[in-house]
């Protein structure tokens, strides 16, 4: 009895990957997608980013596509059973938006091999999972070198999330901006060990400034240090999202995510059954990361910011170019060479000039 | 004018069972006008919520995945409640137990396995849960400091040397990094009872402490000392009873469960250690047991509403794009109706009709 229930559920697994791919040729059926979301929509930073990505995609696509999203998923036992229910419910295209959800994506992607998965700044990778990011730290360069130009006390605060590699490498690439303008710039770092919580994120601006920060970056997902800036009459940089609605006088730039140029494409790529799973690391160039108006600086500094976005988009320009040195000195990239891609998704030191340590280390 | 809460002398039959019908009527009506104002058929969200989890063999296996940790870490909070002992603090036991546990799993990882990994991940989990929550009950016998206070404060010491481990020494070599240990090998996995689907052999494990709790509670000695122990302190210290072993009996009992839940969740839905290994499962079970009535049975009931609710409440978002904070508000409205139903079925509501300083006066007067 059981070998026949197994055959029949086998036949009809077939079935229907065979009716999908069939489905994906005529591109005759609506497209379910969906998204998972680790914080609520309504943070204004990273996940709301994300969610105007699938607004974007609905606009597009019209009545072709049908989009669904899950907020506030645990980056635990339950993300699993999220990705799984929306597997079931008939979505053939999953985005799951953190790195959290990577081996639960993972999981539900070996048991569903007819749906998409794309996992958003992971590295494991599967026949049905494609992972995507952006070279975020592209912008973290350009306001390195606002930074630089603004600060009067040569004191940078910096309100990092997780050790990982995509945050130490913005670390990096903002210091090497802001030296490039002044070789003796100070950052100071405090981790918060969290994507969103804003409590935190405003207390750590807080500290920040009473040592003697006059600019706050951020590598988290609220608004909250943007707040605390406005409040205390210091500059910021936005993070995921134009914040120049909570820091009107605060703000000098933001690095924006723009999500929707990638999910676009990946939806027609399903849509004409061409989708294959692939590692996207776009930037500045493609429009996956952008820079919201620079506001709140002087003529000569807005001209030096874009001055260097023109050329990180044209190539002339790479952030992370010889020579670097580690913080003890060693040379890591010579003169004239630029670090590998590979290299910048796993870095786990900081460049010379910044003086904290990578916690865990 | 103000209103006091009086205990009905006697609780009638016809109100106990009544009590959960009414508590039920009363979120059906509420939930029909809050999906109608959103614009949501209620029809259609009802059996979303409480209908289709129940007939699909695969939510009903997740169900029962999501009440297993909420059971175990529950079933060990009627001890303590019965024996008046607030451990507030499963939450912490749990994440000890899973951390003193994960040490075989991560000591073994790679090795050549061995029918003794999984056993003794177990029992480590027991024993960290316990260690953890024999804490405050230590607190509270040598310096009489509130159990309330110091179990609840424990959570986050816990969460925090969690937190340090998979940042730190345990952080996964190949991992970039990012903050998790390594995944489990299989021999330190808690294995599936299904091909298809993620229920696991916890559930064997819930369902023996199910039994043994309650044969525990309900027929030895030592139920009868926690009982008497939180209903009459005074006859239990007259009859004999420690007062001092019985809190650390209770609390020891507690944490074993939550760690032992907390080993059982990280060695089977979750695979690996890393900072967030539970959506608040400790504080669940403090509802789960309360609204189980501190029966070991009505605790296994109330686990699995609970799970319903969690699980109704994604499939509403997913199927009728039902806000979070909707949902939510639901489940709360939800508990809201059960706790008062229960509680209007055991106490009275008068009205006093003065203040009693007032009360005082017009007595002088007269």
């Amino acid at each position: 009895m059981r070998k026949i229930l197994s055959m029949a559920v086998g036949l009809s697994v077939g079935l229907a990957a065979g009716l999908g791919l069939m489905g994906g040729a005529q591109a005759a059926e609506k497209l379910k997608a969906a998204w998972v979301y680790v914080g609520p929509v309504g943070d204004f930073g990273y996940s709301y980013q994300h969610d105007q990505g699938r607004k974007a995609v609905e606009k597009a696509f019209g009545d072709k596509v049908e989009t669904t999203f899950v907020e506030n998923v645990q980056e635990g036992p339950d993300a699993e059973r999220v990705i799984e229910q929306l597997a079931r419910a008939g979505n053939k295209l999953i985005f799951t938006t953190s790195f959290g959800f990577m081996e639960p994506t993972l999981k539900v992607a070996k048991r569903n091999p007819s749906v998409l998965f794309e996992h958003a700044t992971g590295y494991k990778r599967a026949k049905n999972v494609a992972t995507y990011n952006a070279k975020f730290h592209e912008g973290r360069y350009i306001i390195g070198q606002i930074a630089a130009k603004m600060s009067k006390s040569g004191t940078v605060g910096y309100i990092a999330s997780f050790p990982i590699p995509e945050v130490i490498a913005g670390i990096n690439s903002f210091m090497l901006g802001a030296q490039s303008v002044n070789p003796n710039m100070k950052v100071k770092i405090v981790w918060v060990n969290s994507w969103f919580d804003p409590a935190k994120e405003a207390d750590a601006a807080k500290a920040l400034i009473d040592q003697g920060a006059d600019i706050i970056a951020q590598h988290t997902d609220s608004p909250a240090a943007m707040q605390a800036a406005e409040q205390r009459g210091v500059k910021a940089f936005g993070q995921s999202s134009d914040m120049i609605n909570f820091g009107p006088h605060a703000q000098l730039t933001a690095i924006v995510d723009d999500w929707a140029p990638y999910y676009i494409d990946r939806v027609k790529l399903t849509l004409d059954g061409k989708w294959t799973s692939t590692d996207t690391w776009d930037g500045l160039k493609e429009g996956v990361v952008h820079m919201a108006p620079y506001t709140n600086m002087p003529d000569d500094v807005k001209t030096m910011a874009e001055t260097t976005e023109a050329a990180i988009k044209s190539g002339a320009l790479h952030p992370f170019k010889g020579p670097i040195y580690k913080q003890d000195g060693t040379l890591m990239v010579k003169e004239g060479e630029v670090m590998s891609d590979k290299d910048i998704l796993s870095l786990n030191w900081y460049v010379k000039g910044i003086d904290d340590k990578v916690p865990g280390q | 004018m103000r209103f006091k809460l009086e205990r009905r002398e006697t609780v009638s039959g016809l109100g106990l069972v009544a009590a959960p019908v009414i508590a039920v009527l009363a979120t059906l009506l509420i939930g029909t006008a809050m999906f109608l104002v959103l614009g949501l058929d209620p029809l259609a969200a009802f059996r979303i919520y409480f209908i289709d989890p129940l007939t699909d063999p695969y939510t009903l296996q997740e169900l029962v995945v999501k009440a297993c940790p909420l059971l175990l870490i529950g079933l060990g909070l009627v001890f303590c409640y019965r024996a008046n002992r607030w451990n507030i603090g499963a939450e912490g036991q749990y994440v000890a137990g899973a951390v003193l546990g994960s040490i075989v799993a991560i000591a073994t990882n790679g090795g050549e396995g061995g029918w003794w990994i999984l056993p003794a991940m177990l029992a480590m989990g027991a024993i960290g849960g316990a260690l953890w929550g024999l804490v405050p009950a230590f607190l509270r016998v040598r310096f009489g400091a509130s159990e309330i206070l110091t179990s609840l404060m424990l959570v986050y010491v816990a969460q925090l040397g969690l937190d340090y481990l998979v940042r730190g020494p345990w952080r996964d070599p190949a991992g970039f990094n990012f903050p998790k240990s390594v995944s489990f090998d299989p021999a330190a996995t808690v294995p599936l009872l299904m091909e298809d689907g993620r229920m696991h052999a916890g559930i064997l494990i819930a369902i023996v402490v199910v039994i043994v709790a309650a044969f525990v509670l309900g027929r030895t000695l030592v139920g009868f000392s926690i009982e008497l122990g939180g209903s009459a302190p005074r006859a239990a210290a007259f009859a004999g009873f420690d007062e001092r072993r019985v809190t650390y009996g209770v609390f020891a009992v507690s944490g074993a469960l939550a760690g032992l839940a907390g080993i059982i969740e990280v060695a089977g839905p979750i695979g690996n250690l890393q900072p967030s290994i539970s959506p608040g499962y400790g504080f669940t079970a403090i509802i789960a047991a309360v609204l189980g009535r501190l029966n070991p049975f009505g605790v296994v009931l109330s686990s699995l509403v609970l799970a319903l609710t969690y699980i109704g409440g994604e499939a509403a978002q997913i199927s009728l794009k039902m806000p979070f904070d909707v949902t939510r508000v639901f489940q709360g409205t939800m508990l809201i109706a059960i706790l008062a139903a229960d509680v209007l079925v055991r106490y009275r509501v008068r009205r006093v009709e003065a203040p009693a300083r007032d009360a005082a006066k017009v007595t002088a007067h007269a």
